[in-house]
């Protein structure tokens, strides 16, 4: 059964179609790409299934409630987590206290006035920096981290509210090629252990072509392609418009 | 009143549109290139009043007048330059805050200078020469000077229009407004732009002041309300739009006009002056326009709203230390009445010094964790003073009651203001809060019946045994107190934590549930409501109030009081409440310039640490670390 | 070489407190196209800013065109012939297409032995990038990555530079966009322009460059040409890749 269903997607801006008629399904535990060209119509796509925008028309069905149209915050509270193109944590506080404010904020507790919000699941968050690889900087300040580092806080903030959809825009965005890898290769391991699905975008195609089990592609606001590794490399019509002769990346097009 | 009445009243808001569009369309400009909101641009238009006078009475005649008013435009474009060469430039790179700040201080310096130079009396300039007569439009006389100023408005307009759509420099200013650093990278003097621009904002203002000389007198009053009125044109329009600074000021001057022109109104039940009710009707305009649309009529959402925010260390828990210093404090300021008996001054200057740390810490409350600037908190105090003051004399509650309800009232007004202010951030916000203020203020000022108007409340003295100023400064104390730590209580429990978070990074913490919004807006009430308490306490200790206290000045006095002790640390307000008051008691009472005085102090504070204290404490740290 | 388009000696800068370059030195000759490669965070975009000036706090000596432009300021530097163009791009949404090639335009120049540097008109620029040439009324906020990665090089070519920073261009564009740039950077070499070129990708700066500084924490740790990079697996192992 698909995590999220999203069935005929359409959003206009200033009369120009960003995403028009986009369906797609991610089936439980899968790891599904999403390319294309600039301009395609991938970030819009993005923005309306977080919430950040409402679509003109067309539905989006997680677990089978319809989400179209929510906030971001009622979706979130739905179970979809998610990591930023830019990573943003929460620079004055220290990067438990990050972690700390969602598990706060899972439970309900963002009104309470009195008990100090330091002392609040400090135990559960240390757990969830543990599995990131960051128990050990959890009492610094978090705006010193390295930026491959608040990409993993970013990690560990997005699962406290044990999401069953994790969307990522762009995550190795800013990163460099081994730190891609790392970085993908922790997503991958710690979504297949707790069972999530993962929808992200991603321009480096090394890191698609290695994880995504399944890849769709979107031109121009429409999905042009939709298939395993294999078949996206081999389709005629998305190395026109967006491989090129692929002497770009590695893993090249054959 | 008449169709053809209606019409006349909207003809004569038109002319009072083209004054507003001047000195809007001057900010809106500067703030579009410098990024920097110059609140000293309604002391700009001020100054074109008066010189546009002097030329017109020394000179005289059509050529005095009308050359007067072109050679007012130069000349305030040129004290514009100046302004931008000899201060701003050197804080483009400064906290926001202490822009704003900086742009208050000329306020205050201008303000003076104006007074010393012009003296204290309204001046009323000549009937502009040619255009002396009227002419009778739908059968009544309409003065030709108020056509002539319907017919200029819409011509510069248009003018700007074209210079920025179809020149160079206006592609180049347009250019600058979105990306500074990348026009001087792209090999533009970026410096002789900023003053070129500054110059023509100026200028406009003191276009505009200028022609007012015809129509009203110059008075010494004029900078705060067109500051504050075209901080309301330009919220309403959409900063850094023309048109929608035109179309902004004739709604805003056609709203005025015709609740004026509707005058009294009989509703069978009871009548309403509704010509006292321009405020409330220029603030309901910008309510709904905000609520539709939060950028403005034709604004744009800004796509980068600067990182101003010092790195700021994450929150520990009071050390041992600090707890045993402050309890030291404690105690010291207990023994206080004792000491003062053979001073009594000194327990007069305590409570002071503890109003204004209520002041500085609730207004830190949101400054701070909060990140919201808000240049209006006196309205919060005024509320509290108010509330209490009238309770007292007019429904004769007692003392503890009214205690009680000044900070009810003023958490009402926060609650009503905020809602709008959290809708908007940085800069806007400043603006949204001042104008908020100074509605206060006017409403005070302007409701006789209720307020007492100009003479404020007096006889508001607290019963036996608070008469006594040691008993009354141990309340203080004790609210003081109280107050603190239950600020200081709210920041580290999760509601103060999803403050911070808002403020660090609002798309984040909207991501993990926290809604931004309402938890700012709650914090705002809370401030809001502490606030009102050292309003309410300030009205007992004087024993009245007047509009003079609530006035921008105090919100201004609030923002030097948190910076100077430091706004990322927790006891910042309180050091800086003590020292501010400390000093505004003993030193600035002895000039009659005291508010120039003020003023130099906030330069020199700005110049001497363009990035903030703390900032240039770290920059002398990494100097004397080997 | 004293007859190098830009020759950089001990370049430092600091962000605040934090020092991020350690005494660069390295030289650009005139036609050549020259990669600084390494990690994100090594300081290659910082370098950039520092030769244009953009860090306030500086040290070290850059002469270009046979002339000093060390403590010059940014619009300064860039009338000398310097064009610079950011990785985050940076155009003005605001303006046209055409509109954003104007506030980019300067006077033709020389190269310091007279000879004329290549002069741009926008009809040029239309040729060189046909997706241009489609849209001269559409507003920058209008245009798709791609083409705004378009809009930012043809802007900083209307200054008619001699020598051109350019700052990831391949980072967060199509594939398909990654080889026009390729083919970009080759016609402005064959026109006489020097590129230094930022780049962590290096199937593309494979493609375009022919010598390499290679950047880790600041400090240049090696320096080659292309081909030396490329056989050297060492060094893509230490600096570049894992």
């Amino acid at each position: 059964m698909s995590v999220l269903e999203v069935r005929s997607l359409s959003k206009a801006f200033g009369g120009v179609r960003a995403v028009s008629e986009v369906s797609f399904a991610i089936g439980q535990g899968q790891f599904l790409a999403m390319i294309g060209p600039n301009g395609a119509g991938k970030t819009t796509c993005f923005n309306i299934i977080n919430g950040q925008l409402a679509p003109d028309s067309g539905d989006m069905l997680l677990a089978g409630k319809n989400i179209a149209g929510l906030q971001p915050r009622a979706i979130w509270r739905l179970g979809v987590g998610r990591t930023f193109q830019v990573a943003a944590t929460f620079g004055s506080m220290t990067v438990v206290e990050n972690v700390q404010m969602a598990l706060i904020s899972h439970a309900g507790e963002i009104y309470r006035l009195w008990r100090p919000a330091a002392s609040r699941h400090r135990e559960a968050a240390l757990a969830l920096l543990e599995q990131v690889g960051m128990r050990q900087a959890a009492d610094r300040p978090s705006r010193e981290l390295a930026y491959g580092d608040v990409k993993r806080v970013e990690l560990a903030i997005a699962l406290a509210n044990e999401p069953r959809l994790l969307l990522m825009d762009e995550p190795t965005a800013g990163m460099g090629a081994g730190e891609r890898h790392d970085l993908i290769a922790l997503v991958k391991r710690l979504v297949v252990e707790r069972g999530i699905s993962v929808l992200f975008t991603e321009h480096s195609m090394d890191v698609v072509f290695a994880f995504a089990d399944r890849i769709i592609v979107l031109a121009r606001g429409r999905l042009i392609a939709d298939g395993d590794a294999a078949a996206i490399r081999d389709n005629a019509q998305v190395r026109e418009v967006y491989f090129g002769t692929g002497k770009t990346f590695a893993g090249a097009v054959s | 009143m008449t169709f053809t009445g209606f019409l006349f009243q909207a003809l004569n808001g038109l002319s009072t549109a083209s004054g507003l569009f001047f000195i809007a369309v001057g900010l809106s400009l500067i703030f579009g290139v410098t990024r920097i909101v110059n609140i000293a641009h309604g002391s700009l238009y001020m100054l074109g009043t008066y010189i546009a006078y002097t030329f017109a009475t020394r000179i005289g005649g059509a050529l005095g007048f009308w050359g007067g008013i072109v050679a007012t435009a130069i000349l305030v474009g040129v004290i514009g330059a100046l302004i931008e060469v000899v201060l701003l430039r050197r804080i483009y790179r400064a906290p926001e805050l202490f822009q704003l700040l900086a742009t208050f201080a000329l306020v205050l310096i201008i303000n003076d200078a104006t007074l010393w130079l012009w003296g204290p009396e309204d001046l009323l300039g000549p009937r502009a020469p040619g255009l002396r007569g009227a002419i009778e439009v739908l059968g009544r006389q309409l003065p030709s000077y108020d056509l002539f100023l319907i017919v200029i408005g819409p011509l510069v307009l248009l003018a700007l229009h074209f210079t920025l759509a179809g020149t160079r420099f206006g592609r180049l200013v347009r250019a600058a407004t979105q990306d500074r650093e990348m026009v001087g990278a792209l090999g533009v003097n970026q410096a002789m732009l900023f003053t070129a621009v500054f110059a023509l904002g100026a200028g406009l203002a003191g276009f505009g002041g200028a022609l007012q000389v015809a129509r009203e007198p110059a008075n010494l009053a004029t900078d705060l309300t067109a500051i504050s009125d075209a901080f309301v044109v330009v919220v309403v329009g959409g900063m850094g739009s023309i048109s929608g600074a035109y179309l902004a000021a004739v709604i805003i001057a056609e709203v005025k006009a015709i609740c004026i022109g509707i005058g009294v109104v009989d509703f069978g039940f009871g009548s309403v002056n509704f010509s006292k009710l321009t405020l409330v009707a220029e603030f309901l305009v910008m309510a709904v326009v905000l609520i539709a649309r939060p950028y403005g009529l034709l604004g744009r959402a800004q796509a980068v709203v600067r990182s101003i925010a010092e790195p700021e260390e994450p929150l520990r828990p009071a050390t041992p230390a600090l707890k045993a210093l402050g309890a030291v404090v404690l105690a010291l300021l207990l023994c206080l009445p004792l000491l003062a008996q053979s001073s009594p001054y000194l327990l007069i200057l305590g409570i002071d010094v503890l109003i204004a740390v209520i002041f500085a810490a609730s207004l830190h409350f949101i400054m701070g964790p909060g990140g919201m600037h808000s240049f209006g908190h006196a309205a919060y105090f005024g509320l509290g003073a108010y509330g209490a003051a009238l309770l007292v004399k007019g429904l004769a509650v007692p003392m503890g009651l009214a205690l009680v309800a000044a900070p009810l009232v003023a958490l009402a007004g926060a609650l009503l203001f905020g809602w709008f202010a959290v809708r908007l951030s940085g800069v806007y916000l400043a603006m949204l809060t001042l104008a908020f203020a100074q509605i206060v203020w006017a409403t005070v000022f302007q409701w006789e019946e209720l307020t007492g108007g100009s003479n404020g409340v007096i006889g508001v003295w607290p019963p036996p045994p608070f008469d006594r100023t040691s008993v009354y400064f141990l309340l203080t104390l004790a609210l003081a107190v109280i107050a603190v730590l239950l600020l200081r209580r709210l920041l580290f429990a999760p509601f103060g934590y999803a403050m911070r978070a808002g403020r660090d990074s609002a798309l984040r913490a909207e991501a993990i549930g926290i809604d931004v919004k309402r938890v700012h807006w709650l914090g705002f009430a809370v401030a809001g409501a502490v606030c009102g308490v050292a309003g309410g306490l300030f009205a007992f200790a004087k024993g009245s109030i007047s509009p003079e206290t609530i006035h921008i000045n105090r919100s201004i006095d609030g923002l030097v009081m948190v910076l100077l002790g430091g706004i990322q640390t927790l006891s910042g307000p309180i050091v800086g409440a003590s020292v501010f008051a400390t000093l505004q008691d003993t030193v600035m009472r002895q000039t009659e310039y005291w508010r120039a005085l003020l003023g130099l102090i906030i330069l020199l504070l700005v110049l001497a640490f363009p990035q903030g204290i703390a900032g240039a404490l770290a920059a002398l740290w990494r100097r004397v670390k080997p | 070489m004293s007859d190098a388009m830009l020759a950089v000696d001990s370049l430092s800068a600091w962000y605040g407190a934090a020092r991020i370059l350690y005494d660069l030195s390295f030289e650009v000759g005139r036609g050549e196209v020259v990669g600084l490669m390494g990690r994100n965070g090594a300081g290659k975009s910082t370098t950039l800013k520092a030769v244009m000036g953009l860090i306030a706090e500086r040290q070290g000596t850059v002469r270009f065109n046979g002339g000093d432009i060390s403590g010059l300021k940014p619009f300064e530097i860039a009338r000398r012939g310097l064009g610079y163009t950011p990785e985050d791009r940076r155009i003005f949404s605001d303006l046209t297409v055409m509109e954003n090639l104007d506030v980019g335009r300067q006077p033709e120049r020389r190269f310091a032995d007279g000879w004329p540097a290549p002069a741009w008109t926008p009809e040029k620029l239309f040729a060189l990038f046909p997706n241009l040439a489609e849209m001269p009324d559409r507003l920058g906020d209008r245009m798709s990555g791609g083409e705004q990665q378009m809009l930012t090089v043809a802007r900083t070519l209307m200054g008619n530079p001699l020598l051109v920073l350019l700052d990831e261009p391949s980072e967060g564009v199509a594939p398909l966009i990654v080889e026009q740039m390729a083919n970009t950077i080759v016609a402005l070499k064959k026109d006489g322009l020097s590129v230094l070129l930022c780049e962590q990708n290096i199937h593309f700066a494979r493609l375009v460059s022919d010598r390499v500084y290679v950047l880790e924490k600041g400090q240049i740790h090696w320096q080659g040409s292309m081909a030396q990079l490329d056989a050297n697996q060492d060094v893509q192992r230490a600096y570049l890749t894992v």
